[in-house]
Formats: C-alpha cells, structure tokens, sequence
C-alpha cells in the first residue's frame, strides 16, 4: 500500500486539493454547504480568508490569479449572483495563475432560500465547469480545474452540490506539488482592461478558448463508461450518476466531468450505441435540452423531479416514467431559534408591536416561525433594508410607520452597507427603522468571522468595523445601542415605539453573543488579547 | 460484501454527525468502502436531522434509499415515527428505550450509547470502534465514551437484538 486512503468530505477533498495543487490564497464567504472548504484549507495550513461578501472575495481572487498565483474562491449558489458581475467580466480576461471558482449548490434547499442550478451560470458567462459525483472527483477535478485553468488563462467553475460537499467517501490522494512559480505582476493591459477596445477581442478570445477546451473534452476530458444492457443508456452528471448506477445496475452508463463546454461528439457516439437514451440530472434540464439541441433522442425526466433532489428511489422512478405521487415523508420538527437565543426578546418585541418586518438571512429568519411569526419578508442577503424602504414608500403612512427591517451582523457587513446609504440617500418621507441583530459571529453557517468581529479566519485578531460609528458617519440621523442582556424592562419596546414615530433614519444595534459561539468567542479573546500583550512587551524591549 | 445501510438521526445538537462520522471512520478502518451523506445548516437549530452511512463493496449513491436502511439508529423518541420509513422490512429499529432510564451517568453519551447497542448487529471489530471514537472525540472523554459504549452494547444484547 503506498497510496494513503483517506476519507474525506467533498470540501474537505477540494481544501485538500487546493494544498497539494498550491493554492496560494483561498477566499471566500460561508454558506452552507460550501463552508467547510476554507476552513479546512486554514487548518491544513493554506492561507485562506473571509471577504464580506462573495463579490468581494471573488475580486480578490481576480487579483491574485493576476499575479500568477493559484487562488481558490468559495461561495454557495446564490453567493454566485452576488459575485455574478464580476464573474462575467473575468472570464474575458487572461488570468496568469489557475483561479477556482467553486459553487456549491443545494438543491433540495435543505438550508437555502432557492433551489437554483447554477449550471446556468456556466453557459452564461462563458466559463468551463467541472462537476465531480464524489470526494475522489472533488480532489481529481480541482487539480484538472487549475491545470484547464491554466493552460487556457480561464476561471473555471467547480460545481459542487449538497450530497458532494457534505458527504464523506474514500479519496487517495496525489503528491502535493513541491514546486510553484512565485508571484509576479506582469503588465498585460488588453488582457485585463475590459475597456469596449480591449472587451471586443477578449469575448473572441473567449469564444476560442472555449471552443478549444470543447475540443480537449472530446478528446482527452474526464468521464466514465460502464458497459451494460446497451436497452438502456443513461448519461448523467454529478451525484446523479452515483444515483442511476445504483439504480439501473444493468444498464450501460455514461458519466462525465467537464459538463460545459460539452463533449457532444462523445454523447453522439454513446446515443448511437443505445436503443433508449435517459438523461438523469437533479434540477433543471439543462444537460437534456443541449443534447436535444444537437438533435439526439435524448429522455428527460418528467417535470415532477426537477424540484429537491434525486436519490436512488427516484431515478428508478423517472427510469419507469413513474408520476404518480411520492410518498410524502412525515414532517420532522423544524429547526428554530435557539432557546437562550438573547435576540429572541426582540422579536417578541417586533410581534407584540405588530410591526411589518422585512428579514434577512441568517438565524433570524427562524424569526418567522411561531411563537414569534415576527417577519414579513425575507428575500436575499441584505434585502431586508432595501425592501423595507420600498414597502415604506409607497404604503399608507399608517402601515408604513409599522415597517422595520432587521438584519444579523454578519450579513449587514455582507451587502447591508449599501442598503444603509440607499436609506441616507433616498429616506422615505416617515423614515426607516434598521436594526442590527449583533450576536458577534455568522451563526448558522457555523460560526465564521466576519468584519464586524474583528477576528480573522483562523480567529486571530484583526481591525474591526464598528457598526454604529459607520452609521453615524455615513449620515443615519439616530443611532443606538443596547445590550440585550439588560432588556428586563420596556426600553428596547419604547424605543422601537419613539423610532417609529419619527421621520428619521434610524438604526438600533441590539448586541450580545451568539449563546453557542460565546465559549470560544472568550477563548479567542483571551488569547488575542495575551498575544497583543506579548507584541507589546517586545516593543518596549526594543 | 452486500452494502450495509445505517441512518442515524435525532434532533440538532444530539449528536446525530459525531455518531455518524464515529460509524463511517470505523467502517473505513475495517477496509471497507464507505460513504456517510447528512444534511447540515438549518438543522443544526434544533431540527430533525438525520445522517445516511453506508459502507461493504463499491458503494454508490450516498444516501440511503427509502426502505433501505438496515439500522436506524433514533436519539430521540419523537423522531422515532418520522425516520420509520428509512428501515426496511425486518431491519433493526434502536431507539433510548433500548437503556434503562438512569444507564447513563452523562446524557451527552447517548448517541454513543446507541451506537454501541448498534454496533452488536454491525459486522465492525472492537478495535476499529475503539480508534473511531479516539480519533472524533476529544480525550478527556474517552473513557466516558467508551464506558457508554460498552452500557449501549450490553443492553443492546440483553434485550436480544444481536
């Protein structure tokens, strides 16, 4: 046995990927499922770190790539609409160093507030992805992702969904490569300019490049055929094909790795040699369609399965063209906020109130559920500051004055800054209310740093970003604090009342820790704050 | 080998992932192909949460498909009734009631507990069970552990489920 088995998380397989390939810097935002990658890319010792938000991390990523150094961005699904601008563009650029771009999807949105196939996203802007169906997969195609990356100086996307990044299965490993080009700037402005003069020739560029690789897919891309009944033959992606391998065991199977740009000479050759061609892929039917597109017989899968995701029971279903019903299985206890949770006041609060309130993500979206059922919206990372100035403009001044936005703190440093200055900028004629539900870390991602703690990644102290001097200097008329803990009385209740009352901008930070992180949330203090004394110290020496 | 199918499930901070990934890591010691699927997120705040682990010959699909399961592992009672529909017809149900209401001297080993009384009907040697709970639970709590282990596989045989 000279090669080590290991059992490995699709996440953990990528982070340790990204180690042995050199990944000189990963960034990126937490969400579930995607989390654990940087996390772990941290504690096997790579240089990873948290950005505010995934638009953020993925242009830091674009600047690292420039300088010629393997870099590895994190983000789930929808982290990828907020990084989307930014990706569209560097796809026409030529990065110097492989850049990974990972989405990890959640279809079946086991915690998601959509269930949308970033397949899509490939297509649109251009970009290859690769799509493993198990941790040996997520290890092989980071490696293959930063070579394809390089050798074309494309981003490339890693597509990951729930049941790669959270399920553990056998990886052996390769040799971690010994050594790396250094990062160096070399000035390549048409490569990097997308100025109209120099973006004209790049999306010509890209189109070749991606032609290119299509041609290296066909040819010399990743996939897997097990011969069988040549009946029936099934392609599939992902972690569908585990699914229909299990499945249709006699059946002859195709699976492949690169899904864009598609190996479509390859799926010609395998629907040749099959007298029925079943597509099965969780989500939409994005692979179907481009094989119907070329003009192959190719079966979907009935409308029914496009929603949650696939397992073996429903494959063998699709397989049978079985509609009928599904089983519905029998409801499990919902999740909810935790019983110490020191914010649960405020949301009795808003409820006894009745208040509108527009949420957030986070934790505090379980503010909708009873005993509480205190929110009214809840949209997408930082939505809830900018709906809740819609609903405030145009409602009658009776119901306006009811609109609060809430938000948790690590998602106000996400993409809550900006909803903030739309406030400043274009308060409603009743004013705004914000308030900031600050529990000190991004709980239900599982507890990450994020600039508002003032911790790093691996929980080292940083600068930190104060929310309420922020709001003050960028311009919001009052801003409090309080300290939940001391909400024995009515004064978080009289204050909400005063606030609303106005017509100003308002923001009200109620702060206390997260009951699960506050443990180590001590821990990491005291030993940031003895290494602040020791740094200390060994000033005054010298 | 012929696949063997365990869910593991119970409510968010029970324990359901560590007694997952204690069964999957021994499973990987014992040589066999393995693959362990959960669902996090959400869950962790209270919720029903359960974790598939599979393990024998090329396994496929991480989850296990509904009806499957050859174990089911139940960490608490009200979860016993959603989870039935993973086991299949003769399969092993373990449930708390399996102890006796005061076996255990720290609640906190429950799911080890059960994954002991589990471990009398799964085809694991003690040793690979011994270095799984080393390797996924801090050290101050081995012996704890273990000595819950040994309560859950005990009454387990008691109770004639091996």
């Amino acid at each position: 046995m000279t090669v080590e088995r290991l059992l490995l998380s699709g996440d953990d397989a990528v982070a340790l990927a990204a180690l042995h390939a050199g990944v000189r810097l990963g960034t990126g935002y937490p969400g579930t499922p995607s989390t654990e990658i940087l996390e772990t890319f941290d504690q096997l010792g790579g240089r990873a770190q948290w950005s505010p938000n995934e638009k953020v991390a993925l242009e830091v990523g674009i600047g690292s790539a420039f300088a010629g150094a393997r870099t590895l961005v994190t983000m789930k699904h929808v982290g990828l609409n907020v990084a989307a601008d930014a990706l569209f563009t560097a796809a026409y650029t030529d990065v110097e160093g492989g850049l990974v771009v990972v989405s990890a999807d959640d279809p079946g949105m086991a915690s998601s507030q959509n269930e949308q196939d970033n397949r899509h996203y490939a297509r649109a802007a251009a970009l290859p992805m690769l799509e493993p169906s198990d941790s040996q997969q997520a290890y092989d195609f980071t490696w293959l992702a930063f070579e394809i990356s390089e050798r074309w100086k494309i981003p490339v996307i890693l597509r990951l969904t729930t049941r790669i990044c959270h399920a553990k299965t056998v990886v052996r490993p390769r040799p971690a490569l010994q050594t790396l080009p250094e990062p160096h700037f070399k000035r390549d402005v048409p490569a990097r300019v997308m100025i109209p003069a120099y973006a004209k020739p790049a999306h010509l560029r890209l189109r070749r490049k991606l032609a290119e690789i299509a041609a290296w897919n066909e040819a010399e891309g990743p996939f897997e055929l097990h011969e069988g009944d040549p009946k029936l033959g099934i392609v599939a992606t992902g972690i569908g094909a585990m699914h229909a391998r299990e499945a249709a065991p006699d059946a002859t199977h195709l699976s492949f790795g690169l899904t864009y740009p598609l190996p479509i000479e390859r799926l010609r050759a395998f629907a040749d040699r099959v007298e029925r061609l079943v597509v099965i892929e969780e989500g939409d039917p994005v692979l179907v369609d481009s094989l119907r597109a070329v003009g192959l017989p190719a079966e979907g899968k009935p409308e029914m399965y496009r929603f949650g995701e696939l397992n073996v029971e429903r494959v063998r279903r699709i397989l049978a063209n079985d509609t009928s019903p599904e089983a519905v299985p029998p409801k499990g206890k919902p999740p909810e906020l935790c019983p110490g949770c020191s914010h649960r006041g405020v949301f009795e609060t808003l409820r006894d109130l009745d208040c509108i309130v527009s949420g957030d993500i986070g934790c505090y979206t379980l503010g909708v559920l009873p005993p509480f059922s205190a929110m009214d919206t809840c949209v997408c990372m930082g939505a809830s500051i900018g709906v809740g100035l819609g609903l405030r403009h145009v409602l009658p001044e009776e119901q306006a004055r009811r609109v609060v936005s809430v938000i948790g703190d690590s998602t106000f440093v996400h993409s809550g800054l900006t909803g903030l200055a739309e406030m400043v900028y274009n308060p409603p004629p009743t004013g705004h209310l914000v308030l900031i539900l600050d529990n000190g870390t991004t709980a239900m991602t599982g507890q990450q740093e994020h600039p508002g703690t003032g911790r790093l990644l691996d929980h080292s102290a940083t600068n930190l970003l104060n929310f309420e001097e922020t709001a003050r200097a960028m311009g919001v008329q009052n801003v409090h604090v309080i300290d939940t803990t001391s909400l024995k009385d009515d004064s978080l209740r009289d204050l909400i009342t005063n606030l609303l009352a106005c017509n100003e901008t308002s923001l009200i930070v109620t702060r206390q820790p997260c009951v699960l992180a506050a443990p180590k949330i001590r821990l990491y203090e005291k030993a940031n704050a003895e290494q602040r004394a020791a740094t200390c110290a060994a000033d005054l020496v010298d | 080998m012929k696949v063997k199918n365990v869910v593991i499930a119970g409510l968010g901070g029970q324990g359901v992932l560590k007694a997952s990934d204690i069964l999957a890591d021994a499973a990987f010691r014992a040589g066999f192909d393995v693959k362990k699927s959960e669902l996090h997120g959400m869950s962790q705040r209270g919720g029903s949460v359960s974790s598939d682990v599979r393990y024998g010959e090329g396994i496929l699909s991480p989850m296990v498909p509904p009806g499957e399961a050859d174990v089911l592992v139940v960490l608490e009672e009200t979860q016993v009734e959603i989870n039935r529909p993973t086991l299949r017809a003769g399969g092993v149900l373990i449930a708390p009631d399996v102890l006796a209401p005061e076996a255990l001297k720290n609640k906190k080993s429950l799911n080890v507990a059960l994954l002991g009384a589990a471990s009398t009907v799964l085809d694991i040697a003690d040793e690979h069970w011994i270095a799984a709970m080393h390797a996924n639970l801090a050290e101050k709590l081995h012996t704890l552990n273990e000595q819950a282990f040994e309560i859950g596989r005990e009454a387990a045989r008691a109770r004639g489920l091996s």
